[in-house]
C-alpha cells in the first residue's frame, strides 16, 4: 500500500494570489448580493420602493440580480477561492495553468458586472438562475473551461498519490456544473442580447429544473461540501470522522442528486410519472445528505468544548446543523400532498433560504475566517469578538428570515385552498397578500441582520489585512517559526 | 424491452452502491483510509505543525477508551 503523502522537500510556493484576490471578492460582492435582497425585501414590504428609478428598480428586474449576486458573485468567489486554495494544499503543490488562472478571476469579475448591467436593463432569457443572455453565457462557459484546466491539471500535478475527498466534491462540481450551464443554455441569438432556448414547452421546463436543481445540488451542495470536508477538520484540528463514510456520501450524493430536478415541477404539464421519480428520488436523497451532515458534525466529536471559544468553528457547525434542516425540510416539500400545499407560497422561499444563508453562507463565512489569517499571515483575524458578533447576526437573522417565511407560506397555502360549501373561493388572492405584510417586514429585519453581520465581517478583514502591528494581540504577524 | 432495462438499470445501480459501500468499509483498507484523512495536516508549515502534534496526542488518548 503506497502512503498517501509525500514527506519529503519543503511546503511547495502555493499561489495564494489568486486565492486571496477571491477572498476579497466574496466579501465584497457578499455584500453586494445581500444588499440587493433587503432591498427588494424592502419592496414586497413597501412596493412604493419600485419606484426609485424605475423601470431599472423594478422588483422584476433586481430580483434575478439579487439571486445571481450572491449565488455566482458572492458563492462563486468562495469556491473559486477554497478550491484553489483546498486543491494546492490537498495536493502538496502549486496551483498549475500560468494566465489561465488570472483569466478566471478578471473573467469572472467581467462576468459579474455585465450582469449587475444587462439583467437592470432588461436583457433576461427568462430562465430562473441562468437570466444571463448568450454573450456572458459564452465567456461564462470559457472561463468555467479554464477553471476546470487549473483545477484538474493541479491535480495532475500532485505530490500525493492520494486525492483527498474535498477535491472529488470540487471536482464534480466543476464537471456538473460545466455540463448544466452549456446544456441548458443552448440557444438561438436573435440580438446582442436576445435570444431564444432551443428547447420547448415541457422539456424546455424539465432541462430548466434539471439546471435549477443541479445547481442547487453541485453549486450549492457538493461544492460546499468539498469546503466542509476541508475546513471543519481544519479548523477543528482533527481529521474527518470517517473517511470510508465520506467516500459514500460522495458517490451516493452525485448519482442521486441528479434525478430529483423535477419535483419544481410538480402539479404541472411534466408527465405524472415524472413527477413522482422526482419525488422518491428526493426523498432517498435525505440518507447521504444526513450522511455527510453526521460525517461534518462528528468531526466535533469529543471536541465540543472548543465551540464555545472559537466563532469560526461554530459558524462551520452551524452551518451543517441548517444543511440538515434544510435537507430535511427539501424532501419533504417534495412529497406531492405537502407540494400540494407548499407549491408557489412563501415556504418554498424560506427552504431556500434556510440553505442559503444558514448552510451556504455560514461555511463560507466561517472559511473565509479561517482563510483570512493564513493568507495574510496573521495569528488570527483582527478582532474574535467581532466574528461572534457576526455570528449572532448571521444565526438570529436566518432564524428570523425562514421563521417569518413559513408562516406567510403556511398562511397563504392554507387560505389559497380555502372553499366555500358551494365551490367559492373564500380569500380573494389580495387578502392573502395582506396576511403576508408583517411576515415580509419581519423577513426585511432577518435579511438586515444577515447583511449587518456582512459589514462586520468587511471590516473586521480589512483591519486585518492593513494592520502591520496590533498592540492588542502583541503583533498579529507571523513571522517565522513560532512556539507552541 | 423498455422495462427489462429499466429493471437491469436498477440492479446494476444496487450493485453499483453495494460496491462503493464494500470497497468503502472493507477492514482491509481502513488503516490506508484514516491516513488519507490526515492528508489536511501533512503540509503544515512549521509554525502550525506544533499545534497539530498537539491533537495527535489527544486523539491518542481517545482511543485508548
Amino acid at each position: 500500500m503506497t502512503t498517501a503523502v509525500a514527506k519529503t522537500g519543503p511546503v511547495p510556493d502555493y499561489d495564494y494570489k489568486i486565492v486571496r484576490q477571491f477572498t476579497i471578492m466574496s466579501v465584497v460582492w457578499g455584500i453586494f448580493g445581500m444588499g440587493m435582497g433587503v432591498l427588494i425585501a424592502a419592496q414586497l414590504a413597501w412596493p412604493q420602493l419600485n419606484d426609485i428609478w424605475q423601470p431599472f428598480s423594478h422588483f422584476g428586474r433586481l430580483r434575478p440580480l439579487h439571486t445571481n449576486a450572491v449565488i455566482f458573485a458572492f458563492g462563486g468567489s468562495v469556491l473559486f477561492a477554497t478550491s484553489y486554495y483546498v486543491v494546492q494544499r490537498t495536493c502538496q503543490t502549486r496551483l498549475w495553468g500560468g494566465w489561465l488562472i488570472p483569466f478566471t478571476f478578471w473573467g469572472w469579475q467581467v462576468v459579474i458586472i455585465a450582469a449587475a448591467i444587462t439583467l437592470p436593463m432588461g436583457y433576461t432569457s427568462t430562465k430562473e438562475y441562468a437570466e444571463l443572455e448568450w454573450p456572458i453565457d459564452i465567456l461564462i462557459a470559457l472561463i468555467w473551461i479554464a477553471y476546470a484546466l487549473v483545477f484538474f491539471g493541479t491535480i495532475a500535478q500532485r505530490r500525493t498519490s492520494h486525492i483527498y475527498v474535498a477535491n472529488w466534491f470540487f471536482g464534480a462540481y466543476i464537471i456538473t456544473i460545466a455540463a448544466l450551464h452549456i446544456v441548458n443554455n443552448l440557444e438561438i441569438p436573435i440580438y446582442p442580447f436576445k435570444s431564444y432556448s432551443i428547447f420547448s414547452g415541457t422539456k424546455d421546463a424539465m432541462i430548466q429544473w434539471w439546471y435549477g436543481h443541479n445547481a442547487v445540488g453541485f453549486f450549492l451542495t457538493a461544492a460546499f461540501l468539498g469546503i466542509m470536508y476541508y475546513f471543519v477538520p481544519k479548523q477543528a484540528n482533527r481529521p474527518i470522522y470517517s473517511y470510508q463514510l465520506s467516500i459514500v456520501h460522495f458517490w451516493a450524493l452525485i448519482s442521486i442528486y441528479v434525478w430529483a430536478g423535477g419535483h419544481h415541477l410538480h402539479y404541472s404539464a411534466l408527465p405524472d410519472w415524472t413527477q413522482s421519480l422526482a419525488m422518491v428520488m428526493s426523498i432517498i436523497l435525505l440518507a447521504p445528505s444526513w450522511g455527510g451532515m453526521i460525517n461534518g458534525i462528528m468531526t466535533l466529536s469529543g471536541a465540543w468544548h472548543k465551540l464555545r471559544t472559537d466563532p469560526t468553528l461554530r459558524f462551520l457547525v452551524v452551518s451543517l446543523s441548517f444543511y440538515g434542516m434544510s435537507t430535511f425540510e427539501g424532501p419533504m416539500m417534495s412529497i406531492k400532498t405537502v407540494n400540494a400545499l407548499s407549491h408557489n407560497t412563501d415556504w418554498t422561499i424560506g427552504h431556500v433560504h434556510s440553505g442559503a444563508l444558514g448552510w451556504v453562507a455560514m461555511i463560507s463565512i466561517g472559511a473565509l475566517y479561517h482563510l483570512v489569517p493564513v493568507l495574510w499571515k496573521r495569528k488570527e483575524m483582527y478582532s474574535v469578538k467581532l466574528i461572534n458578533a457576526h455570528f449572532w447576526l448571521a444565526t438570529v437573522g436566518t432564524v428570523l428570515y425562514i421563521a417569518a417565511m413559513w408562516v406567510n407560506g403556511i398562511t397563504q397555502g392554507l387560505m389559497w385552498r380555502a372553499f366555500n360549501a358551494d365551490g367559492t373561493l373564500t380569500y380573494s388572492f389580495v387578502e392573502s397578500v395582506i396576511a403576508s405584510h408583517p411576515g415580509y417586514v419581519v423577513r426585511l429585519i432577518g435579511g438586515g441582520f444577515f447583511l449587518l453581520g456582512m459589514l462586520l465581517m468587511a471590516y473586521n478583514v480589512f483591519r486585518t489585512v492593513t494592520e502591520k502591528e496590533n498592540e492588542a494581540h502583541n503583533d498579529n504577524t507571523v513571522r517565522s517559526v513560532q512556539p507552541a | 424491452m423498455i422495462d427489462i432495462l429499466r429493471q437491469i438499470a436498477v440492479v446494476l445501480g444496487a450493485l453499483a452502491f453495494l460496491g462503493v459501500c464494500w470497497w468503502a468499509f472493507s477492514p482491509k483498507r481502513k488503516k490506508r483510509f484514516e491516513e488519507d484523512a490526515r492528508l489536511p495536516f501533512e503540509d503544515e508549515e512549521l509554525s502550525e505543525k506544533s499545534a497539530e502534534n498537539a491533537s495527535k496526542k489527544q486523539e491518542k488518548g481517545q482511543d485508548k477508551k
